[in-house]
C-alpha cells in the first residue's frame, strides 16, 4: 500500500501575485486567474508544476455577480490530488475567455461544451462549434436566465402538480402544446435552416496530407458519415470521416444525439433527486456513476460514510467494472466480425452480477443503490452468498476460460496486434483516462494515484501495459478484471458488520454552499462531478465530467492514417457509452 | 392427437388425423398473419438504456429467438419492427423519422420504455421530445426504465396477437389510395424542434407577434 500522496504545496499566488488570487468566497478552494494571463499560468501550470492532465473544464454561470466562471481542474499523472483555478469574465454576450486548447488538447471538447451549453466563447479555439445541440439552436441552455419550453418553475419539488384538484400536463401550458420554444418573430417562410458546412469545413482543414511520413497529393477524398444509426458506433455517435483511399486522413465525431440535458435538470432536481439520474450516464455502471456522485456531495456535507457501507460500495463498484470489462472484450470482438458468440458468453456473467445488482438494490441496471452517508439496503445473506460464490469460484475461472479462448485466436490477434492506438504523450495531451492511459504505459489510476473511499486499504496492482496497441488494450481488461476480483476478494473478508449509513434516512438533505470536485476511477477513465451549493436544496451548479466523452477528444488523433476497416475497432477502444458522451 | 397449427387452422373443421400434418383448412389472413408473426424482424436500432436490455433479451438467458425475432438488421430496409429503446431527442428525431420511411410495409413500431413512451424521467428537458408517438404511429408501449428483458418479450407477445387480428384488407398500408399513408413528414431543426405537419400552426403563431413587434 502506498502512503496517501502529499497535499498540495502549489502557491501559484507567489508564482503569480499581480494576477492570482486565492478563492476567497468561503468554501472555495483553488486560485482565479485574471483572463488576460491565463495561458500564461496555465503553461507554468503545466511545465513548471507538472500538471499535465487536463481533468475538467467546465463553466458556471454566476447570473447575480453578473459573471461567468470557467474552472479547471488539473492533476499530475503521477499522482496526488489536483490544483483548481479559475477564470472570470463579464456576462455579456458572447463572453469570452481565452482558450487552452494550445496547452492541454483535452480542452477541445470541454470548451466546446462550454460554448454550446454556456455560451462562453473560447478565443482562438480552432474549431469552436456547437457540439451538442445543432448550429442553429437558439440560446445556450445552462445559462440561468435560459428558460426551456416547458419550464415550470425553478426548483423542484414544485408547489404543486394539482393546482387546481387535476393534473396539469406540462403541454397544457406552452403555447404549442408541445416541447417548443421559437425566438419572437421567428417566421417560418425565411427561414434558412443552417447547413453542416462547417464540419466538413473542419475536416477538410484538418485533414493531414502527411501519411506514412511523407507528403502524398491526396486523390479524390471522400467523405464518409458513421451513424448516428450504425450498428458498431455503439450508440447514437456520428462520425464524419475523410478518406483518401482507404486511409483515414481526417475525422470529426459529431456528438448530442442522445443529449438527454442532464445538467440542465439536475441543476432543478434536489441533491437526492439526481441519484437516479446518474444511473443514466454509464448505463453499464450505474454503481459507479453512483459513487462519483455520492463522495461529491459527502465532501460538500463534511459528513462521514458508514463503514460497512464503505465496504458495500466498493463491493459493488468492482462488482461493476467486472462485468463491464466483460461487455467490452464482447463487444469488441463483436466489432471484430465474430458476431454474437463472443458477447453471449461475455452477458452470460453479466447476467450473474446483475442478479446481484437486482437483489439490493430492485433493479437490474439503474440501481440507485447509494445515499449520502451511506447505501439504501443492506445486502441480504443468500445474495452475500451468490456473491461470495461468484467472486471466489465462478468468475475467475471464467476470466481463465475466456482467456483460453480468445487471446492466441490468430485471426484476433492478427486484427489487434502492432495497430497502434495512442503512445503516453498523446494521451495524456488529450486528456485520456482510464484503460487507454494505461495500456500506453502510464501507471495511472484514481483508486491509486488520489484514493477515494477506502481504495488505500486493500492490496492491488495497478494494471498497466506498454505498447499501446489494440492488443495491450484488450489485455488489459483483463488485467483489472483479476485486480478487481483481487479487491473483491480483500473486501468481502474485511467487510464489518455495522449500520449502512451513518445519516437518517431522509428525502432533503441540507448541504451548505461551496463547492467540489470529486473523481472515482470508472472503468472507462476519470469520472468526475463538480457540484456547487449555495446551500438551497438544490445544486447550484452541476457537471458530469464524463470519461467517455473526454476521451472521444483523442479519437482524430487516434484514426488519421489507420484504415477505416480498423476504425470500428479503435472506436471499441474506448468502450464509449452515449448516454454518457452526451448526458 | 392435438392439432399441431392451431394458429394456422380454422376452427370446427374436422381434418383427418392422417393428413392432419399436411393439410391446413385457413384463410388468406390468417395464413399471411401466422407466417409474418413468427418471422418478425427487428431493426438492429439502439438510442439509450433500454437497447442494453434489448441486446440482453437476445443473449442466452432470454433468447427472443423463440418468438422468430432474433434477426437483427441494421438496414431498414430489411426490417419489419423498429424498437424504439431509449430517449427520443430532437437532434435524433430526423434520422429515426428516416429510418421509419425506409422501412417496408409492414412495419411496427414498439416504443420501448419510459422515454420513448412519453419523455419518462427525461421529458422536461430541451432537447427531449416527450414521446416518439407524437411522430410516428406506435404499435405497442412497453413501460420500465428500462423494461426488463421480460417486460420487452411481454410486449413482443403483444404485438404478436395484434399481428394476428389484422386483416390484409383493413391494414393501413394495403388500403386503395393510401400509399402515402405511412410517410412521415421530416421534421425541421430550427431555432427548436419544427414539426413540418404543424408548419402552418407555428406560421400562425409566430404572425401576430410579428404585428406587435
Amino acid at each position: 500500500m502506498t502512503a496517501p500522496a502529499p497535499v498540495s504545496t502549489v502557491d501559484l499566488v507567489a508564482r503569480f501575485p499581480e494576477f492570482v488570487s486565492a478563492d476567497s468566497r468561503p468554501a472555495y478552494s483553488g486560485f482565479v486567474v485574471k483572463k488576460e494571463n491565463l495561458v500564461e499560468v496555465a503553461t507554468a501550470l503545466r511545465d513548471e508544476f507538472g500538471f499535465d492532465l487536463l481533468s475538467s473544464l467546465t463553466g458556471a454561470d454566476y447570473l447575480a455577480e453578473n459573471k461567468m466562471e470557467v474552472v479547471y481542474h488539473v492533476h499530475r499523472t503521477t499522482g496526488g490530488p489536483g490544483v483548481v483555478f479559475k477564470t472570470q469574465a463579464e456576462r455579456t454576450d458572447p463572453v469570452e475567455v481565452p482558450s487552452l486548447v494550445g496547452v492541454w488538447a483535452g480542452a477541445d471538447f470541454q470548451e466546446r461544451e462550454a460554448w454550446d451549453l454556456l455560451g462562453i466563447k473560447f478565443v482562438g479555439h480552432p474549431d469552436l462549434r456547437r457540439i451538442l445541440m445543432w448550429e442553429g439552436f437558439e440560446g445556450h441552455p445552462l445559462r440561468k436566465d435560459w428558460q426551456e419550453a416547458f419550464y415550470e418553475e425553478d426548483t423542484k419539488p414544485f408547489k404543486s402538480r394539482w393546482p387546481e384538484g387535476s393534473h396539469v400536463y406540462a403541454e397544457f401550458k406552452n403555447p404549442f402544446r408541445d416541447n417548443v420554444k421559437l425566438p419572437e418573430g421567428f417566421s417560418l417562410e425565411k427561414y434558412q435552416p443552417e447547413t453542416e458546412d462547417q464540419l466538413y469545413f473542419s475536416l477538410e482543414r484538418d485533414s493531414s496530407k502527411k501519411i506514412d511520413g511523407e507528403t502524398q497529393e491526396l486523390g479524390e477524398r471522400m467523405v464518409i458519415n458513421m451513424g448516428p444509426h450504425h450498428p458498431s458506433t455503439h450508440g447514437v455517435l456520428r462520425v464524419a470521416v475523410e478518406l483518401n483511399g482507404e486511409t483515414i486522413t481526417s475525422l470529426k465525431p459529431v456528438l448530442g444525439y442522445l443529449h438527454r440535458n442532464h445538467e440542465k435538470i439536475g441543476e432543478r432536481n434536489t441533491f437526492l433527486q439526481i441519484m437516479p439520474y446518474t444511473d443514466r450516464l454509464d448505463y453499464f455502471n450505474s454503481m459507479i456513476n453512483n459513487f462519483g456522485y455520492a463522495i461529491t456531495v459527502e465532501k460538500l456535507m463534511k459528513i462521514p460514510v458508514a463503514e460497512r457501507a464503505e465496504y458495500i460500495r466498493v463491493i459493488m463498484a468492482e462488482l461493476s467494472r467486472i462485468q463491464n470489462h466483460f461487455i467490452f472484450i464482447g463487444m469488441l470482438i463483436n466489432d471484430l466480425g465474430a458476431m454474437y458468440t463472443p458477447s453471449l458468453y461475455a452477458f452470460e456473467e453479466r447476467e450473474l452480477v446483475l442478479d446481484i445488482f437486482e437483489a439490493v438494490a430492485g433493479a437490474r441496471m439503474m440501481c440507485n443503490y447509494f445515499r449520502f452517508g451511506g447505501v439504501v439496503r443492506d445486502i441480504p445473506d443468500d445474495a452475500m452468498r451468490k456473491i461470495k460464490d461468484l467472486v471466489f469460484d465462478r468468475l475467475p475461472a471464467k476470466t481463465d476460460e475466456m482467456e483460453r479462448f480468445l487471446n492466441e485466436n490468430e485471426v484476433l490477434v492478427a486484427r489487434l496486434k502492432n495497430v497502434h492506438v495512442l503512445n503516453a504523450d498523446e494521451a495524456i495531451r488529450n486528456s485520456v483516462t482510464g484503460p487507454c492511459l494505461r495500456a500506453a504505459g502510464v501507471p495511472y489510476d484514481i483508486r491509486r494515484a488520489d484514493p477515494y473511499s477506502i481504495y488505500d486499504r486493500f492490496d492491488f496492482d495497478v494494471a498497466v501495459r506498454y505498447n499501446g496497441d489494440m492488443y495491450d488494450n484488450y489485455l488489459i481488461r483483463f488485467d483489472e478484471i483479476r485486480q478487481s476480483l483481487r479487491i473483491l476478494e480483500q473486501a468481502l473478508k474485511q467487510i464489518p458488520e455495522g449500520p449502512i449509513n451513518s445519516q437518517k434516512p431522509q428525502y432533503q438533505v441540507r448541504v451548505p454552499a461551496g463547492e467540489a470536485y470529486g473523481r472515482v476511477e470508472s472503468p472507462k477513465g476519470e469520472l468526475g462531478f463538480y457540484v456547487v451549493s449555495n446551500g438551497k436544496p438544490n445544486p447550484y451548479r452541476y457537471h458530469v465530467r464524463a470519461p467517455s466523452f473526454v476521451n472521444l477528444t483523442a479519437l482524430e488523433t487516434m484514426c488519421k492514417g489507420e484504415k477505416i476497416a480498423d476504425f470500428v475497432a479503435l472506436l471499441a477502444m474506448f468502450d464509449i457509452v452515449m448516454g454518457e458522451v452526451d448526458r | 392427437m392435438e392439432n399441431k397449427y392451431e394458429g394456422l387452422n380454422l376452427p370446427n373443421y374436422n381434418i383427418p388425423e392422417d393428413i392432419q400434418n399436411a393439410v391446413s383448412i385457413t384463410t388468406i389472413d390468417r395464413l399471411y398473419n401466422w407466417g409474418r408473426r413468427w418471422s418478425v424482424w427487428p431493426l438492429m436500432f439502439g438510442l439509450a438504456c433500454c437497447a442494453i436490455e434489448m441486446i440482453a433479451a437476445q443473449t442466452a438467458r432470454y433468447d427472443m429467438a423463440r418468438f422468430g425475432m432474433e434477426v437483427m438488421r441494421p438496414t431498414p430496409r430489411q426490417a419489419d419492427m423498429m424498437i424504439v429503446s431509449g430517449t427520443v431527442t430532437k437532434k435524433m428525431l430526423p434520422a429515426i423519422i428516416r429510418l421509419y420511411n425506409q422501412m417496408p410495409e409492414p412495419k411496427y413500431v414498439v416504443a420501448m420504455g419510459a422515454c420513448a413512451s412519453s419523455g419518462g424521467p427525461f421529458k422536461e428537458g430541451y432537447n427531449v421530445v416527450a414521446g416518439i408517438d407524437k411522430f410516428l404511429p406506435v404499435d405497442v408501449y412497453i413501460p420500465g426504465c428500462p423494461p426488463t428483458p421480460q417486460a420487452l418479450m411481454a410486449g413482443m407477445i403483444k404485438l404478436q396477437e395484434k399481428i394476428d387480428k389484422q386483416s390484409i384488407k383493413k391494414v393501413r398500408w394495403y388500403e386503395k389510395g393510401k400509399a402515402d399513408a405511412n410517410y412521415v413528414p421530416m421534421p425541421i431543426l430550427g431555432p427548436d424542434l419544427i414539426d413540418a405537419r404543424r408548419a402552418d400552426e407555428f406560421k400562425a403563431a409566430a404572425a401576430p407577434k410579428q404585428e406587435t413587434a
